[in-house]
């Protein structure tokens, strides 16, 4: 139990070495903007949203090239090979998202004309 | 490379904003393209800067792996029939789950790299929310494309194992963040990933919007986690922006069926509509053909569409268009009136329209058109129900009760395009069905309306 205390002491003081606080903030106004933004969206483009906003989760992408590198003069790791599977998934709902989006947004479009 | 990588942190700020001005462009279909480019540039350039910022890359295995997911993302992309949209998108929430669950594995296996106590709580956090995702889409993909295997799970039970999954999993969870120790790691993933399961498993195909639209934000949330652990202000940038649009679209879905989050996702909907069911009276409805409804609306001044789940269902949105046209010819005043949580997604009769040509402005929101009823010759329902039965106005023992609805009982005459006279998903009858100025058709929708432009085209002669 006093480990746990210590352990969460640790997180409290952690701002020092990396400043959570300034992550946390961009975290906080992040959702903000993304709450005003998207009030924006018009009802009928919602697919289209929901699709574009799947491939912008496809940024995770750079945490997973991030885990792809070499460690230690190892170019193939456990951590290297698990990375490498995460960029193929992120890279899947990138140019998926994008491509599908665009698809659909055309449709939208045509009827402009 | 590291003078580079402080300049990946400008890259990253530049591709936030291009992010934020993607879902900005999205407020009309005419911004829209340019924001879905942005999105694209965005990405680039996050992708390019990583490159410069990571410790020695290995960039064939990563440009490998990315062509080779860009070709089955581009695949399915240009294939997918719009009818399966939903399935789609539920099935890439649990790629980003997956990658989630997967980065944060790597990472706490990166040999050489010590995590402190507030990176073990981010990868901890990062990894079960990306591992429920993953699970729970995986789920809500097979019951959206009505695999065999995605049954849904009924009774007390459920909530109790829901709830041992989750102590157990926080425990697992507790238990790593001490003792660092891999073994609790790895079971906390799998029983987030078996909470995910008995989690979606209980809800019902007319929730789906919800559902979907709630995977949604938590895929954002999944890539936030993971921003946190790496620090990387882009990653939890996008994440917010993805995490806030899918709570709003959740928000918007469950006020649209009067119900609050907890009810869906936690509350039997079937239980109380049976309850309802059970003093069934004998009550008379009219039929007609096709043929005799098309006569109706060739000679109507106004005719207002609702589509629902239905439509969809029987790929009819080429021939209403058509129907559409047939009528514009004739002079009638053709619209659509679209439901918020008509089908299965959020926007889902939208594009389903879009996709037949239909043309941007003659479909409206529900509140747009409402207060058109009164005015307008004939509705044409066509696969929907409960979002267009006065039930929910008007009978406060509904179930239903206080949901908004599609007015089209105030219409002067309304045709509704059927089946069957069995219930809708909320377990109902609609008393829509049964006044004497409405007229059932029964068949598929598809036939019906093809049907239809047939006697309006050859009849005249």
């Amino acid at each position: 139990m006093n480990e746990v205390i210590q352990q969460a002491a640790e997180v409290a003081q952690h701002a020092g070495s990396v400043p959570f606080v300034s992550v946390f903030t961009v975290f906080v106004l992040a959702i903000f903007v993304g709450y005003y933004v998207v009030w924006g969206v018009t009802p009928a483009l919602h697919t289209p949203l929901m699709a574009v906003t799947n491939a912008l989760s496809g940024i995770i992408v750079v945490g997973a090239m991030l885990q792809a590198v070499t460690i230690q003069d190892q170019a193939i790791t456990a951590t290297s090979v698990i990375g490498a599977i995460a960029v193929f998934l992120a890279s899947i709902n990138i140019f998926g998202g994008f491509a599908v989006t665009e698809r659909m947004l055309d449709m939208f479009r045509k009827k402009k004309k | 490379m590291h003078n580079l990588a402080q300049y990946a942190d400008w890259a990253y700020l530049i591709g936030a904003v291009l992010f934020i001005l993607t879902l900005r462009g999205l407020s009309g279909p005419s911004t829209a393209i340019m924001g879905n480019r942005y999105g694209m540039m965005g990405m680039a350039l996050a992708v390019i800067a990583t490159f410069f910022a990571a410790p020695n890359p290995n960039v064939a295995m990563i440009i490998g792996a990315m062509v080779l997911g860009a070709s089955i993302g581009i695949y399915r992309a240009r294939t997918v029939p719009m009818t399966q949209m939903p399935e789609t998108v539920a099935m890439m929430h649990s790629l980003v789950g997956l990658a989630a669950v997967l980065i944060a594995i790597a990472a706490v296996l990166h040999s050489g790299e010590h995590h402190d106590a507030v990176h073990r709580f981010e990868l901890f956090v990062g990894c079960f929310i990306g591992a429920i995702t993953f699970s729970a889409s995986v789920f809500a993909y097979g019951k959206l494309a009505a695999k065999k295997w995605a049954k849904s799970l009924n009774g007390n039970w459920v909530k109790v194992v829901q709830a041992v999954l989750a102590l157990a999993m926080i425990g697992a969870g507790a238990h790593y963040f001490v003792t660092e120790s891999m073994t609790s790691f790895y079971a906390m993933t799998g029983l987030a990933i078996v909470l995910g399961y008995f989690w979606i498993a209980p809800i019902g195909g007319g929730d789906m919007p919800v559902v979907v639209s709630l995977l949604n934000s938590f895929s954002g949330w999944a890539a936030a986690g993971i921003g946190f652990t790496l620090n990387n202000p882009m990653l939890i940038i996008a994440g917010s922006l993805v995490g806030s649009s899918g709570a709003i679209l959740s928000y918007v879905m469950c006020k649209a069926m009067n119900r609050s989050l907890f009810n869906v996702l936690f509350g039997g909907f079937g239980a109380t509509a049976v309850a309802g069911a059970g003093e069934q009276k004998e009550k008379n409805y009219k039929s007609g053909s096709a043929d005799d409804a098309a006569f109706m609306m060739g000679n109507a001044d106004s005719v207002v569409i609702v589509p629902g789940y239905g439509l969809a269902q029987a790929r009819a949105q080429n021939a209403v268009k058509e129907l559409a046209n047939v009528l514009k010819e004739k002079g009638v005043n053709v619209r659509y009136a679209i439901h918020p949580v008509a089908g299965r997604m959020p926007g889902h009769m939208n594009v389903l329209l879009a996709e037949a040509d239909v043309p941007y402005e003659d479909v409206k929101e529900m509140d747009e058109i409402n207060s058109d009823f009164p005015s307008t010759d004939v509705v044409l329902v066509i696969g929907a129900n409960d979002v267009v039965n006065p039930a929910a106005k008007t009978d406060p023992s509904s179930p239903i009760f206080g949901m908004p609805i599609i007015e089209a009982n105030k219409a002067r005459t309304v045709m509704v395009i059927k089946r069957s006279m069995a219930v809708g998903y909320a377990g109902l009858d609609n008393d829509l069905f049964y006044l004497d100025k409405t007229m059932m058709i029964f068949g598929d929708a598809k036939k019906v309306v093809e049907d239809m432009v047939k006697s309006l085209t050859g009849g005249g002669h």
